[in-house]
């Protein structure tokens, strides 16, 4: 039987600016390279937290520096977030990031370590985590309604069955969730290269193809001008070419399937901003998995499909990952990495319409509380996209 | 059986959804958008994923997969040859 969406509802956490999370870290928060050591000692100290580390924050600048800003103050924001601890070398940008994540209204605190050292602040910044962690351990799950679950989606390694079974599954979802006015996402700017056309028909209005056309062929800029080759194991990749994939063309065709039929495009995104309102949004974004992901999760997004072909193992530390496949040597070889099965697509044991609502029903699993493949093995890649080169 | 999957009865490519395709085997295939079977038999062993042709590509020729551009063959290939990398190249980049 068909799912009613239409009275559907989830158990999430319901947050002070009203976004509604399904899951509860309270998250230690380097603002740089240099504060990971005392983020992940407080994270050590203090059970159930998790401290998310990177490479990044020093010495960038301008439309760098801002995405590297809007992308931290996302993820703290973000409602599968309950509570952050923000740790920076120095106290100014530390404060930024706590002030733009304060503005969600949840409990936020931050920490220099310069003054200080990394034991003084671990001890000081294990104190409020510890504080954090009693009270959101006692935040309860509520029934909320469909629209309230922000959905994602990204594919990788992907392979021919992608564009089969995997990636047209979750156009089907989208469909479907977009009809009961869901706020969904997708990207990949590059990886839309030989069906950019087909996008820019779908887009809503105008003024969102003219925007997306822009970004579309900005990002063609960017390849032109540092390409070497044609980009072969790049874009596709090597896992993508072993999977049956041989153009640029075949692989973004491919991908296109998730935005399914229905659909509109109904706005565009820059990276890690957050959309106004629902509906189907662009994202111009890299196709690199845990970059976009990690975007995702920083626009606010709580529940990511995944669909693969040859099987990225990719999870996110805050975004539950959701992992679906259509190639059946795949779920023979890599079934712990992957939550949904619909390759009996090309056996023609179910059709698109029950692949959608297999994957749909796992969303709702997911978004209740059950942990994806990818949480369960501890896949927490969190990759911030740099614009260029430090100062 | 289905051992391989067409998207549109337009394209000049099938993709082998099943393992241990070999060379002369007769292969039925399914065309997705018109819900069609057709029959081609293989040229060559072809790998879980990776496409046949399923109309003749003279060296040059577009190849069609969606019902669109996906590239250009690099070298003629025969209906049932394995229509990869070695053959087909984007026409972008």
């Amino acid at each position: 039987m068909a799912l009613d969406l239409k009275n559907a509802t989830f158990h999430g956490y319901r947050r002070e600016n009203g976004r509604v999370g399904v899951r509860n870290h309270v998250v230690i928060l380097p603002v740089d390279d240099l504060s990971n050591a005392a983020c992940e000692a407080v994270a050590n100290n203090i059970k159930g937290t998790l401290a998310i580390p990177h490479p990044y924050g020093r010495l960038q600048f301008g439309a760098d520096l801002e995405l590297h800003f809007r992308t931290l103050i996302g993820t703290g924001s973000n409602p599968n977030v309950a509570a952050v601890v923000v740790i920076g070398i120095e106290d100014g940008w530390a404060k930024r990031v706590a002030d733009g994540i304060g503005k969600t209204g949840k409990p936020v605190s931050f920490f220099g370590i310069e003054g200080y050292g990394d034991m003084e602040t671990i001890r000081r910044a294990s104190q409020k985590a510890k504080e954090y962690m009693h009270w959101a351990s006692e935040l309860r799950r509520e029934e909320r309604p469909l629209k309230e679950l922000w959905v994602s989606t990204k594919c990788g390694e992907s392979d021919t069955t992608s564009g089969i079974g995997s990636n047209p599954c979750v156009g089907n979802a989208f469909d479907k969730l977009y009809a009961q006015g869901v706020t969904l996402v997708f990207g990949e700017t590059t990886e839309l290269t030989g069906g950019e056309q087909l996008v820019a028909a779908r887009c809503r209005t105008p003024q969102v193809r003219e925007r997306f056309m822009a970004m579309f062929n900005r990002y063609q800029e960017v390849v032109n001008r540092h390409k070497t080759g044609d980009l072969m194991d790049s874009q596709p990749t090597k896992g993508n070419i072993a999977g049956g994939l041989t153009t640029i063309e075949e692989k973004a065709l491919g991908n296109i399937q998730k935005i399914g039929k229905k659909c509109m495009v109904d706005g565009v995104l820059d990276k890690a901003e957050v959309p106004s309102g629902p509906g189907l949004w662009f994202m111009d974004s890299s196709s690199a998995a845990a970059e976009m992901v990690t975007l995702c999760a920083a626009s606010g997004y709580v529940v990511h499909f995944f669909p693969t072909g040859q099987c990225n193992v990719i999870g996110n530390p805050i975004l539950p990952v959701i992992k679906l496949c259509a190639n059946p040597r795949t779920v023979r070889l890599m079934a712990e990495h992957l939550d949904v099965d619909v390759s009996g697509i090309t056996r023609r044991e179910i059709n698109m319409d029950q692949a959608g609502d297999k994957l749909l029903e796992m969303m709702f699993r997911t978004a209740n509380g059950r942990l994806t493949a990818a949480e369960a093995l501890g896949h927490r890649e969190f990759v911030l996209t740099r614009l260029y080169e430090s100062a | 059986m289905i051992h391989f999957v067409v998207h549109d009865e337009a394209d000049s490519v099938g993709v082998v959804v099943v393992e241990g395709v070999k060379s002369g085997q007769e292969l039925t295939g399914w065309i997705m958008d018109q819900d069609k079977e057709i029959k081609v038999q293989a040229k060559n062993d072809i790998p879980i994923g990776h496409k046949l042709a399923i109309r003749e590509l003279k060296a040059d020729a577009t190849v069609i997969k969606y019902s669109t551009d996906i590239g250009r063959a690099v070298a003629p290939i025969r209906v049932g040859e394995h229509a990869h990398i070695h053959n087909i190249k984007t026409k972008r980049w």
